[in-house]
């Protein structure tokens, strides 16, 4: 599932919630179970190499609209 | 009437004139000072100006002893006193009897009109304060790029949340033009529409450093933003009106970045728990399906056919012993009673009697017991049975007589 490379912290954290209410509730078949937890397991690194990668980018506003990257 | 004044005698008409004025003699001005002198001889000399005019002050060493702090350059203060001529000079003066800054009194009033005005109108209404976003993806701030505020705020975002990405707008914090310039920058934020959250903020001076943020343009642009937006002006104890605008209020620049943003350290640790729940729902789910199997297991045992047939063999054992042990007492019970008859049959038996000297008659043409003298008539064959032997005997004669039936069975 490389579409989780993709998604954003706030995203994968979501989803990985929504996955542990889903397992937990109990009503899942156990080849679904066990797939929903590698996923989980997925969006877990996924946040974490987010959070322990991430830098502050700021850039500027100008008055014309434009984005100016600072350093 | 002379036409010709003399210098002088103009210089008393005109001094005449005002000091006849009452609304001269009793006046309160505002403007900035400039000129600020104190003669040796302790009276006070300044001029007190606006963007257009001048005038020149005095104020006498009487009165400048009563006042608790004397103005100095630049100042805006507030001057009560007497207009008045100095002769020798032909200038009018005004002679000050009282002066107060205009910072405190009249900007606190200017704030509580506004604040009243802006909090009738509504602005204020705590129903139009927005939530903060939880992860906020774009942050847009409006303060100055240069000053120590931007700095810190950067210092916070970047400890706390890194994921973010920082939209500056600059613009002027202090000063007269910088109302407009906050209005337009909030107003660029706003347009470019990336931001989840809108920061504005200043770092702390005095309250005339503050004074944009209590401007009604800002206020109303604040509470024009499309997304939630912090102020965070000055320190802890300063209120200003973009705060009451704002949808949240943060003590100081760096609380404001505080607010804006999840802290990491509690998502990794938030993460951690994830994970944890994660993997323990997964093992409950294994667990329960693992006692399932027990379960099953076991009642597939208890229900087995095996179990019903080796139940059934215990069964049979069980009653075929409690048959045994009731034929065995029956068996018992016959025995004994079998017992009881054959010694009742040995008391009876017919050759034990022989013995004793009896004798068993029968007919001899078909062995019919011989028990009535009257079966027997006379010529008749009989056997006569002794308990050694037979006797064939032919009847000769008979007697019946009632008393030897009696006596013979």
């Amino acid at each position: 599932m490389n579409d989780i490379d993709a998604l954003s912290f706030e995203s994968a954290f979501a989803e990985l919630e929504t996955i542990i209410d889903q397992l937990d509730s109990g009503a899942l078949p156990l080849d679904e179970s066990v797939a929903l937890y590698e996923r989980g397991r997925k969006l877990s690194a996924r946040c974490q190499s987010l959070l322990d990668t991430a830098e502050l980018r700021v850039s500027k506003l100008m008055e014309d609209g434009r984005l100016e990257e600072l350093g | 009437m002379n036409d010709t004044f003399s210098v002088a005698e103009l210089t008393v008409y005109i001094r005449d004139l005002i000091s006849a004025d009452d609304r001269l003699q009793d006046v309160t001005v505002q403007g900035e000072v400039s000129n600020m002198t104190r003669a040796a001889s302790g009276h006070v000399y300044f001029t007190l100006k606006d963007s257009k005019s001048q005038i020149k002050c005095v104020m006498w060493r009487s009165a400048a002893e009563r006042q608790t702090r004397l103005p100095d350059n630049g100042d805006s203060i507030v001057v009560h006193g007497a207009v008045n001529v100095y002769e020798q000079n032909g200038v009018y003066q005004l002679y000050a009897d009282h002066v107060r800054p205009l910072g405190v009194g009249d900007l606190y009033r200017q704030f509580e009109l506004l604040k009243a005005k802006l909090d009738a109108e509504g602005l204020f209404d705590p129903l139009r304060k927005r939530p903060l976003p939880e992860f906020p993806h774009t942050i847009g701030i409006a303060t100055s790029a240069d000053a120590a505020a931007f700095q810190d705020v950067q210092n916070v975002l970047r400890r706390r949340y890194p994921l973010a990405r920082v939209v500056i707008a600059p613009t002027l914090v202090q000063g007269v033009d910088a109302p407009a310039q906050i209005v337009a920058a909030l107003r660029r934020l706003d347009a470019y529409g990336g931001c989840d959250v809108i920061i504005v903020c200043r770092g702390g001076g005095s309250i005339e450093d503050l004074w944009a943020f209590n401007d009604e343009g800002v206020a109303r642009a604040i509470a024009a933003c499309r997304v939630p937006v912090i102020c965070g002006v000055g320190h802890e104890t300063d209120f200003t009106i973009a705060d009451f605008a704002a949808d949240v209020r943060a003590p100081t620049p760096s609380a404001a970045a505080e607010l804006a943003t999840p802290d990491s350290a509690e998502l990794r640790y938030g993460l951690d728990e994830l994970t944890r729940s994660l993997d323990s729902a997964v093992q409950m789910q294994l667990e329960q399906r693992r006692q399932a199997i027990d379960d099953a297991n076991r009642s597939l045992r208890q229900l087995s056919p095996l179990a019903q047939i080796r139940n059934a063999r215990q069964r049979i054992d069980d009653w075929t012993a409690r048959m045994d042990r009731a034929q065995q007492a029956r068996l018992h019970l016959l025995r004994e009673r079998l017992g009881a008859r054959a010694e009742a049959l040995e008391r009876a038996n017919p050759k034990a009697i022989l013995k004793r000297g009896y004798a068993l008659v029968t007919l001899s043409e078909n062995g019919e017991r011989v028990i009535s003298a009257r079966e027997a008539k006379p010529g008749t064959g009989i056997t006569i049975q002794l308990h050694d032997g037979e006797l064939k005997a032919r009847v000769e004669d008979k007697d019946t007589h009632e008393r030897y039936r009696r006596t013979l069975f």
